[in-house]
């Protein structure tokens, strides 16, 4: 195998790879399209980043209910440098049963932590706004804790219209 | 090219409310908001980051909310939420950047 010149996953390399797996699986009998397609898309995505491991420490573990929380915005940015972000919670904010804290996370931007909040019960009620700036295409995912440590969340697909300027 | 920095409006409810009445509290500074991940187009070096990492909420002198921002906020930032209206009492904010550099701005909330 020629890998010398750099580790960059060329063109060529790429296929001489996916070619020697294909063959090496079909030499055990299986079927390598599927695996090679999966190949091809692993190098066209970007760095995977561990969202689940990123949120776990953020946030803290356990399962998020997908619930409660919700980001009001059309699902393409018209400008990426200036993306309306506003976070509601529909969660009561008393003295013993409120949110805690809420983080706003972009996958696709070169470090996805973007923005978090503490709360107290004297906010009276989740709703904050901000602008963030989307480097792509990106699932957008909010997490809400509440001051029992549930977890609620939401995950929105947002995309970035064609010649936008991250900034 | 010195960027216009500073400058934070807040703007709360400009009559009295109720109390308990929870009131929307609008925010906005100018600040660069540098990722650190930007290259200058001309000199194709990395612009240094310098953004503002966190927000302070006091209200009747008592913190109510707290933001960590990254880079990845936009320039100039606005920022809103709300708080419920207790008590007549000032309502202030100070932003903090990377480079240590503080703002702060304030309003007062009348409870009739």
């Amino acid at each position: 195998m020629v890998m010398d010149r750099k580790n960059a996953v060329t063109r060529r390399t790429f296929f001489r790879t996916a070619g020697v797996l294909g063959a090496t699986v079909a030499a055990g009998g299986l079927l390598g399209f599927p695996l090679s397609q999966t190949q091809a898309e692993d190098a066209a995505a970007p760095a995977a980043v561990d969202m689940d491991g990123l949120i776990a420490k953020q946030m803290g573990p356990g399962a998020i209910a997908m619930e409660k929380v919700t980001l009001d915005i059309p699902a393409t940015a018209e400008n990426a440098a200036l993306v309306r972000m506003p976070i509601v919670v529909d969660h009561p904010m008393e003295a013993n049963n409120f949110i805690q804290s809420v983080a706003l996370f972009i996958d696709n931007n070169p470090s996805p932590l973007v923005a978090q909040f503490e709360l107290t019960p004297e906010a009276g009620k989740v709703s904050l706004e901000f602008r963030s700036r989307m480097a792509k295409t990106s699932k957008v995912r909010v997490v809400a804790k509440s001051n029992t440590g549930k977890l609620y969340g939401l995950v929105k697909e947002i995309q970035v219209a064609a010649g936008g300027c991250a900034g | 090219m010195a960027e216009e920095i500073g400058s934070p409006k807040i703007r709360g409810p400009k009559d009295p409310v109720k109390k308990g009445e929870l009131v929307e509290i609008k925010s906005l500074i100018k600040h660069p908001m540098e990722s650190g991940l930007r290259k200058d187009k001309a000199t194709d070096a990395l612009i240094p980051a310098h953004f503002i990492e966190s927000v302070v909420v006091e209200y009747g002198g008592k913190q109510v909310l707290k933001a960590a921002w990254s880079g990845a906020v936009s320039k100039d930032p606005f920022f809103s939420f709300f708080v419920k209206a207790e008590a007549t009492g000032p309502l202030k904010m100070t932003w903090k950047d990377n480079k240590g550099q503080t703002f702060e701005a304030s309003t007062t909330i009348t409870v009739a």
